[in-house]
């Protein structure tokens, strides 16, 4: 989101074709949009491989997994603790394109590769976690330096304030979108799910993907410790996965809710069409 | 209402199509040997990376108190070979860690020896490339030291440790380069949480290398060969699992 102006310079208005997004931040929606899936489905991948997990520094077979997606006769279950639920079909077990019916954690059309490798899962993840840290990197860096984190992200005082907060709440819960020049700059909710994916979620997976290299867990002892191990540091990172995945399911319910074409059009191009306000429409 | 259901159920097919088409391509895409490859420099950056920032750094060492109930024994579980078998029964008496290739004085180190030798002791934690941990204590004698013993060459570049387990059918191997063979916790170990190593640990010696990955850490090691380069070595990739499957060299991430 950039100017307040449209084309003729003048307090934009319902209906009027105004500058939204930069192309930095276009790019960077972009760029970005392909390497979560390739990371998320390659990492599915790879959870394959050991699809048990632990708290604390070790973890394997003989010790207590908190989270684990098995089978038992043929029959997969997604275990929660003590919690087991019958999950078969989908993970655990599940027939592949050929017919065969295999006893993985996530099923095939949901890994990269959709075979299982283990080699080639780490391969796509290891190539595109480089993309993602240097993405993010210039990308928070160029976003301080033209000022959108200060006028897009940042929250100041007089937004925090509870009554708004709770109007922003009930609006999205009633699909109320704003409308006019208000639809230029972002909602409180709209600012903390972005400053909680740009300054939390995806820091943390880069963290916690570092904290379990046992090359990185010599030179930055504290990545895995700030975690409490290496195994939960692996938790953590499939938390966040999921976390990260719950906040684009919202994001692209939201895109759908407020008008597809015209928030693809300016997160393509740039240019996006002002909302008129619901009492123009009616 | 039902052409917003219809609506929906093109979307979910859309969604499905394109996802399998995207899928696919990404499968074919990565048959491609130019694309593959640039991917695969993605893991050369980590290594140069992570050789750059960790240089002499000293993988992370435990208490008693934190070591593993139950050490997983991974791969093979057992040495092959009438040889092997016989040493096993005779608990190594007779049996000599050969050390040979490029240095000036091949050794034949029985393991009264390797025992006699300055030892390292380290409770660390061992971690597999396919996500567990398990921690534990060894002890042996530096690699370092052995090296210098045998008087190693300055052209060495590679250290190739030959095993005596058949994986797969396939001889086990694996190697590492003179910054890993060098450093301080790099030992070969003959000790296992105070007991002398078992046969699913390796016995009678097992490689610790421990800023890498669990695969670097061969089991069953019979011969050291100090070379100038892995190219001649099995399939040339420096690793059982680097030949057979293509997993990194480099396996410090």
């Amino acid at each position: 989101m950039s100017a307040l102006e449209n084309q003729s310079g003048t307090e934009a208005r319902g209906g009027d074709l105004v500058r939204r997004h930069r192309l930095s931040t276009r790019i960077w929606h972009w760029v970005n949009a392909v390497t979560l899936l390739v990371l998320l489905m390659s990492g599915l991948m790879i959870f394959n491989a050991h699809p048990r997990l632990y708290w604390g520094e070790y973890g394997a077979n003989f010790d207590y997994a908190w989270f684990e997606i098995g089978q038992r006769g043929g029959e997969g279950y997604l275990r929660i603790g003590s919690l087991s639920v019958p999950t078969g079909g989908v993970l655990g077990s599940w027939i592949d394109p050929g017919g065969v019916e295999r006893y993985r954690a996530f099923p095939w059309w949901a890994t990269l590769p959709s075979r299982y490798s283990l080699v080639d899962g780490r391969v796509w993840h290891l190539a595109f976690a480089w993309v993602l840290a240097v993405g993010l990197a210039v990308y928070l860096i160029w976003s301080l330096v033209n000022g959108h984190l200060r006028r897009d992200i940042h929250i100041p005082r007089r937004e925090w304030r509870r009554a708004d907060i709770w109007r922003d709440i009930k609006n999205h819960a009633r699909l109320r979108f704003p409308a006019g020049s208000a639809a230029l700059r972002y909602s409180f909710l709209q600012k903390i799910s972005y400053a909680l994916v740009l300054f939390v979620l995806i820091p943390l997976m880069i963290l916690t993907g570092l904290g379990m290299s046992p090359a990185t867990d010599a030179w930055a002892p504290l990545v895995t410790q700030l975690f409490g191990g290496r195994q939960s540091a692996r938790s953590v990172h499939f938390l966040c996965a999921w976390a990260l995945v719950g906040f684009v399911l919202v994001h692209i319910a939201m895109v759908m809710l407020a008008g597809p074409w015209n928030e693809m059009r300016s997160i393509i191009t740039g240019k996006y069409r002002l909302p008129h306000d619901r009492a123009d429409r009616v | 209402m039902s052409q917003l259901i219809l609506s929906r159920r093109a979307l979910i097919r859309t969604g499905v199509l394109g996802g399998s088409l995207l899928l696919s391509g990404c499968d074919k895409l990565y048959q491609q040997p130019a694309f593959r490859s640039a991917l695969e420099s993605g893991q050369d950056l980590h290594r140069v990376t992570q050789r750059a920032l960790a240089d002499g750094a000293l993988a992370r060492e435990f208490r008693v108190s934190d070591i593993s109930p139950v050490f997983r024994a991974n791969g093979s579980r057992e040495g092959a070979g009438e040889d092997y078998k016989r040493h096993l029964a005779q608990g190594f008496d007779s049996w000599a860690l050969r050390v040979d290739g490029l240095v000036a004085r091949p050794l034949d180190l029985p393991l009264n020896a390797l025992r006699a030798m300055p030892q390292r002791s380290q409770i660390t934690r061992h971690d597999c490339v396919e996500g567990w941990s398990a921690i534990g204590q060894w002890q042996g004698p530096r690699l370092s030291d052995l090296l210098q013993l045998a008087g190693v060459s300055p052209a060495a570049k590679y250290i190739v440790f030959h095993c005596a387990d058949i994986y797969g059918g396939a001889p086990y191997y694996e190697s590492i380069d003179m910054v890993d063979a060098y450093h301080p916790q790099t030992i070969l170990a003959w000790e296992m949480n105070g007991r002398p190593l078992d046969e699913a640990h390796g016995a009678p010696l097992r490689l610790r290398v421990e800023r890498q990955l669990g695969y670097k850490h061969a089991k069953f090691v019979m011969r050291i060969e100090a070379r100038e380069t892995l190219e001649g070595v099995y399939g040339g990739n420096g690793g059982y699992w680097e030949d057979r499957s293509g997993y990194a060299w480099y396996a410090g991430i």
